[in-house]
């Protein structure tokens, strides 16, 4: 089974027994592993399998309560990142935002870590600072408004700040988790492109993805953690066994039965979501679901956020059950039955502090409430049965959903606005940081209770929404550019829509499998 | 962030636990054993009477506690809940003094001028996206200027000589002194009981009504709150009214107390107001603002007070008193707490 693509003799890194528990949840038992230079080695797991931690405990935001850390042969133990930066070993982290400064500028971000070494000099000088920024940027062949305020900047290209300032400290070690999940196909395969030149360079590479098709195009090897412990590891070739070993169960491919819509439920048109962009109709229909895909920054999102009334077209006109009128705010939208749980689960959707049942009522508490104040019985009940339904795994309704693994919480935020009788349902990026078995359920999930309502699944993955779709939409420039039938229709086809006819030639590191490049597509957010 | 991996509750190791209950009942422990301490050094302590004095001090300043308890619930903080007091004084006693008029006036008026400074802020915040803090700190200043320019700077009194040389006629009525001064069964005075009543309705309110439950997550995440279809300004203009009328009802009782419209009284209660109600976040481990803090944290700092009294402390330690207890309460609230979760 041991099928190490080892280059050097010597592991860069050795972990021998390592042991990590939070109260009585064993996060890591016992874990072996060794990372050679110049390897990118894929890190498999579900949601709680304890990825996470290894991570963390190498990048040394913890620390391990037993076992033996040794990097070049010399035991370890790091008590800050900063300790484990000293040796070579950065971490790119899953939630951008933790990692960015806001209120600082761009090219002040891209020089965090340079301002934070205590010999930086005293004073910044503003020609410095954007020389120093657009060094670190161009390493990454980055081109961004370096003096705006880092917040003018999407999810993607707050993304690949973060990616360059980690290229810039030269690592020997660099743990990538999740970094294609906000990113567009070209940015990724630029970020590839990068990864196959460190790994050049003799650096060593955690990579931590869902998508399949990321670590084939990366990987050397995958080591797969299963409920905290060693599950296996596994060549390149072997990445679909080492997917069977993560879930401990076959995949389901069972294709699903496309079906036509029903009934109209919400139509938009004559359309114009800005001044310029294209004029487009949407229609959707009960008992369907339609995915909405285009490249990052084509303006899917901004076409939910006119239904759900977060945002005013330049033109158009939408009805919604026959009833005309664009909805001025989210209130009036629910109100209405239409739904839209947004992309960005930590900031759009969950309340610090705030346990699954409130999270879960958040939306529909009137339908708990009698002369003004909530039935807490009645809402502890439709909880219980919700979290039933959703299969969320938790130890209780009144924790607090920092305590859920992400594709729980994921189910929860989701499934919430199933409480509602919605007549449409509109999900941005619902399968987000969720691995293939919360995912799968999830698809599930939507697909099972789509019966009654209009279904909205915005996704960047064609492949995400080949799986889930009964009628894929087309996004480009803000506008719907294209509407197909899922029976019938190809994956080549659709890709080539989503890049649009008109689109440049390919760029120089076009990948042989799957995913197609597109410079000069628009990226902004 | 929070660690993706669940660590599930199981059976916590003992310190662990112990350490956990004085998070939760630390400050009640306080209560109870500052209580118990005086009493033991001074019998006259535990009388009836003396208890009373303690709830009637603290009743005012833990009126405008429990508003600046609503602001904070939605994610706000109102400074000028002293200058609101102040303001609502003054009317009342310029109502009824100055234009002879009688209390039922005085009061809605008050109330009225009260209401309207907290739409002032709801609407500096919610439309000009001035922040909470600043919009406040200015309608404080504000408000502070507004109030002195009808009796040129003076305090309102009964028989006073106005900036025009007439003097004035009218008199603080019974009804409305009674307010201040009045006793329920000879026991209970009215300030007192009206706290009582505003506590438990900003404690119901919070826990249990639908538009608390939005309060606190438009205070968690205004964004998920928003997209969750919470109207967002509405509540926020509502929690800004709320905190304006709250302070002016104290200005009312704190009028009916003094019997005249004294220029400098409700200047130090912004201050006792916020402690109090940051001391309530240590109350029951609840990290959050909430009504049963607030009105433990009014007491207990009261307590205090009033014990330190008896036992003829300083009075120039009464501050610094203060202080002690509230920094214990925010270390509770956040360095302790923190590290057990």
């Amino acid at each position: 089974m041991n099928a190490s693509a080892a280059v050097a003799p010597d592991p860069l890194i050795r972990v021998c027994g390592l042991s990590k528990s939070f109260g009585a949840n064993r996060a890591l038992d016992r874990v072996d592993l060794q990372i050679y230079p110049a390897e990118v080695v894929a890190l498999l797991g579900a949601n709680g399998a304890g990825k996470s931690t290894l991570v963390k405990i190498l990048a040394g935001s913890q620390s391990h309560d037993a076992g033996e850390l040794l990097v070049d042969g010399q035991l370890q133990r790091f008590n800050s990142p900063l300790a484990a930066r000293e040796v070579g070993i950065v971490a790119v982290h899953q939630h951008v935002n933790d990692a960015i400064a806001p209120g600082l500028s761009v090219a002040e971000n891209l020089l965090l870590d340079e301002l934070c070494q205590p010999g930086a000099g005293f004073w910044l000088g503003r020609k410095r600072v954007l020389q120093r920024a657009s060094v670190i940027a161009a390493g990454l062949g980055l081109d961004l408004p370096l003096e705006q305020p880092i917040e003018h900047l999407g999810q993607a290209e707050r993304q690949l700040v973060v990616l360059a300032r980690a290229f810039a400290l030269q690592p020997r070690l660099l743990i990538l988790d999740e970094p294609t999940a906000a990113l567009s196909d070209t940015e990724a395969q630029r970020l590839f492109a990068l990864v196959d030149t460190l790994r050049e360079r003799g650096v060593a590479i955690v990579y931590i993805s869902h998508r399949l098709s990321d670590l084939q195009r990366l990987a050397d090897r995958a080591v797969v953690l299963r409920d905290g412990r060693l599950a296996g590891e596994f060549a390149a070739d072997q990445l679909t066994e080492a997917v069977y070993a993560m879930l401990g169960e076959a995949p389901d491919t069972r294709p699903f039965e496309p079906r036509a819509g029903g009934r109209e439920v919400l139509s938009l048109r004559a359309a114009k979501v800005t001044a310029n962009s294209a004029e487009f109709d949407l229609n959707l229909h009960e008992g369907q679901v339609v995915a909405l895909t285009g490249l990052l920054g084509a303006g899917k999102s901004e076409i939910a956020e006119v239904l759900f009334g977060l945002r005013r077209p330049a033109a158009g006109t939408l009805h919604v059950e026959g009833v005309a009128g664009l909805f001025n705010s989210p209130e009036h939208a629910v109100k209405a039955g239409v739904f839209y749980a947004a992309e960005d689960r930590a900031s759009h959707s969950l309340i610090p502090g705030f346990s699954l049942r409130k999270t879960l009522t958040l939306p529909f508490l009137q339908r708990f409430t009698r002369y003004g104040f909530i039935n807490t019985r009645l809402e502890a009940q439709a909880v219980e049965d919700a979290v039933t339904a959703l299969g969320v795994k938790t130890a209780g309704i009144e924790l607090p959903m920092e305590t859920l693994s992400g594709g729980n919480q994921q189910k929860v935020v989701l499934g919430r606005w199933l409480l509602g009788n919605g007549r449409v349902l509109m999900l941005d990026e619902p399968f987000q940081g969720v691995d293939v078995r919360a995912r799968r359920e999830i698809g599930h999930m939507l697909r099972n209770s789509c019966e009654g309502r209009a279904t909205l699944v915005i996704c960047t993955d064609v492949d995400e929404a080949l799986e889930i779709a009964d009628r894929i939409l087309v996004v480009r420039d803000f506008a719907v550019v294209a509407d197909y039938a899922r029976a019938g229709l190809n994956r080549a086809t659709l890709v080539a829509q989503l890049v649009g006819s008109d689109a440049p030639s390919p760029s120089p590191c076009s990948s042989p499998l799957n995913r197609t490049a597109t410079p000069g597509s628009s990226a902004r957010g | 962030m929070a660690d993706l991996i669940s660590s599930l509750p199981g059976s916590a190791p003992k310190p662990k636990r112990v350490l956990d209950a004085l998070i939760r009942y630390g400050l009640l422990l306080v209560l109870a054993a500052v209580v118990v301490f005086f009493s033991i050094a001074e019998p006259a302590f535990l009388r009836v009477n003396n208890l009373f004095i303690i709830l009637q001090s603290v009743s005012i300043v833990a009126l405008l506690a429990l508003g600046v308890t609503l602001t904070m619930a939605v994610g706000g903080l109102d400074l000028s809940i002293g200058a609101v007091a102040a303001m609502s004084l003054m009317i009342a006693s310029y109502v009824m003094v100055v234009l002879g008029w009688g209390a039922v006036p005085a009061v809605l008026i008050s109330l009225a001028g009260g209401a309207l400074v907290g739409l002032f802020n709801g609407w500096l915040i919610v439309k000009m996206r001035v922040p909470d803090i600043l919009a406040t700190l200015g309608s404080m200043f504000l408000v502070i200027g507004v109030q002195l320019i009808p009796t040129g700077g003076r305090s309102i009194a009964v028989g006073m000589t106005l900036p025009n040389g007439e003097e004035t006629e009218g008199v603080f009525s019974a009804a409305f002194l009674a307010l201040g001064r009045g006793r329920l069964w000879d026991t209970v005075p009215v300030p007192v009981l009206v706290t009582a009543v505003a506590a438990l309705a900003v404690w119901l309110f919070l826990e249990r009504a639908r538009i608390g439950r939005l309060f606190y997550a438009i205070g968690g995440n205004e964004q998920a709150a928003h997209l969750a279809g919470a109207p967002v300004h509405r509540y926020k203009l509502l929690a800004y009214v709320l905190s304006s009328l709250l302070a002016s009802v104290g200005g009312l009782l704190l009028a009916a107390r003094l019997g005249r419209g004294d220029v400098s009284s409700g200047n130090g209660l912004v201050l006792d107001a916020l402690g109090a109600a940051l001391i309530g976040f240590a109350v029951l481990g609840a990290k959050k603002p909430n009504a049963f803090g607030t009105l433990i944290g009014a007491l207990l700092v009261a307590t205090l007070l009033n014990g330190l009294t008896m036992l003829n402390a300083p009075y120039y330690a009464q501050d610094f008193v203060k202080g002690l207890v509230l920094v214990l309460a925010l270390i509770f609230t956040f360095g302790v707490g923190q590290r057990v979760r």
